[in-house]
Formats: structure tokens, C-alpha cells, sequence
């Protein structure tokens, strides 16, 4: 069966009536942007995601592919984003392959506020459209509720304003690529340090009639400082209550065992002394 | 009292508020209609006593929902001086939660500070200036000060002195505390740098026979490092800290305040 399932609606409405508060989605309390120039189209997106109050993501990826003449920024709750995206994306892929066309951007947008509008505003995704198709370029806005936009210069998610402010003081007809790319760029920063939903890096996407090209973290404004105080523990510190060893050599009779390499990356944890 | 300044990001972010919670037994539609004074202005505070210093600290931003109200408005106040600039006072008292209510309650307090210096012709103790400030805020018991102070001096030995309190009073001396939106993320890290909980001799026995390692009194460098790590990691995980720290060193010879950048995303 496809569609949703909501065999829990009944339990989790009584649960509610009853005092419990709704389990609490991740939501990108985001900026994203979009804008027009001659010979293409940029969209932009911050990286933070957060829970409440708190950063859930520092470094997460707000800019979705469709297809590969078309992207999307997404705002709102973080699943519904990711999945819209998804499942039009994978829409527009068979359509593409049935009519042996290139996807168009006004499909993708229609297809996307046709679902959006069948739940009335219950997934909870805001997205920047935007794309280059035998028709042209083309940007648009789709709202939770099905509402859509189509504008030389769009913002959405929780730092909108501060971002359309920057578009409103500085944006002008005919931008070159790299006009467009910093005044997206600008704008996603004024959503970063004047929007508490919004922060860390900026992600960019240029796409012209040619190819994509994804910048991710085009900027890092926010690298986090130096600790000063060494936290590494002697082994041992932590108390061990019992302690069992599985053999590598045991393992292997029921499953098959790879040696991998040692990671070495920047996120490697600091451990014992 | 607790659950009404719950710091559960459940019970105050985005969901249903207490005030919008369906009421069972209530008439179908039924809404309570109310006045609604408080704001919650954000922000974190830690204060650590030392051997023979104490160390307050907290961050300099203001924020309302999702907005920057203020990127240096500060939260440490010097309390008891005897001139405007507070140079010879020797208390130090933070706010955080409702901004105005703790402006409006060190206020109070430094104005009861200088009444007792001039009456007697002394600066009032840490000890006794802690109990007054609980009085003060049971005062407002049914419409209390929505405010998370702590009260940093040296006591009568010269010892670094901590005090901290909920918003109606209730208060406790203690080794170190955090206060405010990040302090559930803070606070388990004094626990352990500071009192150095969970943290045990290596080899020292087995299972629940370990040694729990000892205590011992920080420098005043070493606070400050913990203090400004503490910050660093509280700016990266919450969206209402940042900007900057200010800190004030509370020593026998006065009262030193640094200043120091956080991040501003």
C-alpha cells in the first residue's frame, strides 16, 4: 500500500488529549536562497539543523538533488525535506525516462505542492526550487500548504528576512555568475549570524544549461576554536563493573570478519592518555 | 515550582505551551485567557569557587525566540559598591532567564548592599548577603522573579564562595554551578573537571571497590580554562549562547573582569 500509515492516529490523539506533548521532529530552522542571473541559477542554504534550542547538526546538507539539471533547498521539518525531495525525484527520474525528455522545473514544482497541498500543511516541507530545462531557468517557492512562488531572487526557512534584506538592498537585473553566487552567499551569512535557526557554513549550488555544480561549504565563517584544557583520561579511570572479551577468532565461526584501516580523519575522539 | 521554569526544550520550544495544553475536564473549546509577563532572554552563566578566588562567568548575548536582541548585554553585576562604578565592591551576582526581572532584582540587592554599608559601616559578608537574596526572592513567592542568580564572594576565611538559587529562593552554597539554557549541557562537565565525579584511581580495586579519585582546589588558571572550554562547547551545541564571555575574578585584592569573544552564528 502506498501513502502513509496512520494506524497510530487514534492512540497518539488520546495520548495527547491526555497531556503528552508531541514528540518533537528535527527541524532546519534554516536559511535558504535563491537567485537569478544570466545564464543560470544559484541556490543556497545554511548547514545547521536543530532540536528545541539545541544544534542537532552543525554541518548538515539543506541542498537535495532532483535531477541533475534541477535542485533543491529545503526548510522546515527535516524528514519531510528529505523525503518530498526524494520521492519527486524519484518521480520525475520515470517520467523522464517515459517521455524520453529532460525533466522541466515547473513538473517538479507541480508535482511537489500537488503532494504538499494533499496534506494540507501536515508535511511540514519549505523548499527553493530552482533549475535550467529546455524551457529556460526557472526559481521557485513551495510552501507546507501548497502555495507556490516564481521570482528572480527568493528566501525561506526562520532567516528569511534577514536574507531577503540583503537581496532587497543589493540584488539587481542582470547579475554575472559570480555576482549571484556572493549575493546568495551574503545573504545565507545574514541568516547565520542574525537567525538563531540558522548557522555554521554556507553550501552553494550553481546550475546552468550545461552542468551543476555543488560548492559544498563555499564558506566556513564559524571553525571552532582551539580547546585549552587536555581531556584525556589515564586508562582505567572509568569504573568496570564486569567485563566479558569476544575473540576476534570466536566471532568469525558465526559471521565474517574484515580488518579495516584505523580511520584518521579531523572527527577522530580524542581517548585515553 | 520546578516544573514551571522547566528547562525541558518539550515544554517550551515550538510544541504546546502549558498555556495551550488541552485541560482534561475543561468544556470543549474552553481556552484560559491570561496575562503573560515572562520572557526567557537566553543565555548561560558558571560560577567555580577557588581555594582563595571565585570565578564567575557568563555569556553576553540577549536573545528573544529565534532573535538577537543584544550581542552585549551582561548578566554579571558587582554588587555593594559604594560608587557608581562599583570599583570597591566585593559580590558578584548573576541573572539569567528573564532579563528585566534580573536587572530589577540586583537592583534591590545592591540597594540593600549600600543601606547596610552606610548603616554600618561595613560591606556586607557573602554569607549574610546570600540569605537576603533568598529572602528577597520568596518576597515574590506568587509572582516571583524569573531569574536563575548566583552569588559568587569570598567568605569570612577568604575562601572562594558560590551560592545558587531557583527563582522563589531556595539556595545552597556550593563548589561550582552553571545556570541557564546551557546548563544541563555545562554542568555534567564540572561534575566531572571539577569535583572530579566519575572518575576513579586506576588499579586502585574492583568493580565498586575503586578509589574515587581525590579532590583537589584549582588554580585560578586552570578555572579559567575549564570555564572558557565550557563556554566554547555550550556556543556550539545551543543557539541562545554566544557572542561573548565575560568573566569576573573575585580575589582579596578586588574584583578583575575579563572579556573574552564567543562565537556569533
Amino acid at each position: 500500500m502506498p501513502g502513509f500509515d496512520f494506524s497510530n492516529y487514534n492512540r497518539n490523539a488520546a495520548l495527547h488529549a491526555r497531556g503528552m506533548p508531541l514528540p518533537k521532529a528535527t527541524s532546519t530552522g534554516t536559511t535558504i536562497v535563491g537567485c537569478l542571473y544570466d545564464g543560470g541559477v544559484v541556490i543556497a542554504a545554511d548547514t545547521r539543523a536543530t532540536s528545541g534550542p539545541i544544534v542537532a547538526d552543525k554541518n548538515c546538507e539543506k541542498l537535495h538533488y532532483i535531477s541533475s539539471n534541477i535542485w533543491c533547498a529545503g526548510a522546515g521539518t527535516a524528514a519531510d525535506t528529505e523525503f518530498t525531495t526524494a520521492l519527486v525525484s524519484s518521480q520525475l527520474e520515470l517520467h523522464s525516462l517515459s517521455t524520453g525528455r529532460k525533466p522541466r522545473v515547473v513538473t517538479c514544482m507541480t508535482l511537489l505542492k500537488q503532494h504538499l497541498f494533499r496534506h494540507q500543511g501536515y508535511i511540514g516541507a519549505y523548499l527553493v526550487v530552482a533549475g535550467v530545462d529546455p524551457t529556460g531557468t526557472h526559481l521557485f517557492t513551495v510552501h507546507a500548504h501548497g502555495s507556490t512562488d516564481k521570482l528572480p531572487y527568493v528566501t525561506m526557512g526562520s532567516g528569511s528576512l534577514a536574507a531577503m534584506s540583503v537581496f532587497e538592498t543589493q540584488w539587481k537585473p542582470q547579475l554575472t555568475r559570480d555576482e549571484a553566487v556572493k549575493l546568495c552567499a551574503d545573504a545565507i551569512e545574514a541568516g547565520i549570524w542574525n537567525d538563531l535557526g540558522s548557522g555554521s557554513n554556507v553550501d552553494v549550488a550553481v546550475i546552468t544549461a550545461e552542468k551543476t555544480t555543488l560548492l559544498r561549504n563555499y564558506l566556513r565563517p564559524n571553525e571552532r576554536s582551539q580547546k585549552l584544557g587536555r581531556y584525556v583520561f589515564p586508562k582505567g579511570t572509568t569504573a568496570v563493573l564486569n567485563e566479558k572479551i569476544i575473540r576476534k577468532e570466536d566471532l568469525s565461526k558465526f559471521v565474517t570478519v574484515h580488518d579495516l584501516p584505523t580511520e584518521t580523519g579531523d572527527d577522530k575522539m580524542e581517548i585515553d592518555a | 515550582m520546578a516544573a514551571m521554569f522547566s528547562q525541558n526544550p518539550l515544554m517550551n520550544g515550538p510544541n504546546y505551551s502549558v498555556n495551550d495544553a488541552p485541560r482534561i475536564g475543561a468544556p470543549e473549546g474552553a481556552r484560559e485567557h491570561r496575562f503573560d509577563p515572562y520572557t526567557d532572554n537566553g543565555g548561560s552563566t558558571l560560577a567555580i569557587a577557588g581555594a582563595d578566588f571565585a570565578i564567575m562567568a557568563g555569556d553576553t548575548r540577549l536573545t528573544s525566540g529565534y532573535s538577537i536582541n543584544s550581542r552585549f548585554h551582561p548578566k554579571l553585576f558587582k554588587i555593594g559598591g559604594t560608587t557608581a562604578d562599583q570599583k570597591d565592591a566585593t559580590i558578584v551576582l548573576s541573572v539569567v532567564g528573564f532579563a528585566a526581572d534580573g536587572e530589577a532584582l540586583k537592583e534591590r540587592l545592591d540597594a540593600i548592599c549600600k543601606m547596610y554599608r552606610y548603616r554600618h559601616g561595613k560591606p556586607m559578608s557573602v554569607k549574610a548577603c546570600a540569605q537576603r537574596l533568598s529572602t528577597i526572592l520568596y518576597g515574590k513567592r506568587f509572582f516571583p522573579y524569573y531569574a536563575y542568580a548566583i552569588l559568587a564572594g569570598l567568605d569570612e576565611e577568604g575562601k572562594g564562595a558560590v551560592y545558587s538559587y531557583d527563582p522563589v529562593g531556595s539556595y545552597e552554597r556550593e563548589q561550582c554551578r552553571a545556570g541557564g539554557a546551557a546548563a544541563s549541557l555545562i554542568m555534567p562537565f564540572l561534575d566531572n573537571q571539577v569535583n572530579f565525579k566519575n572518575q576513579y584511581i586506576p588499579n586502585s580495586g574492583e568493580g565498586h571497590a575503586l578509589v574515587e579519585r581525590e579532590r583537589r582546589p584549582l588554580t585560578r588558571r586552570e578555572v579559567e580554562i575549564l570555564v572558557k572550554d565550557a563556554f566554547d562547547g555550550a556556543v556550539e551545541r545551543h543557539i541562545e549562547v554566544g557572542d561573548g564571555l565575560q568573566m569576573m575574578i573575585i580575589t582579596k585584592s578586588g574584583i578583575e573582569e575579563v572579556l573574552l569573544p564567543l562565537k556569533k552564528d
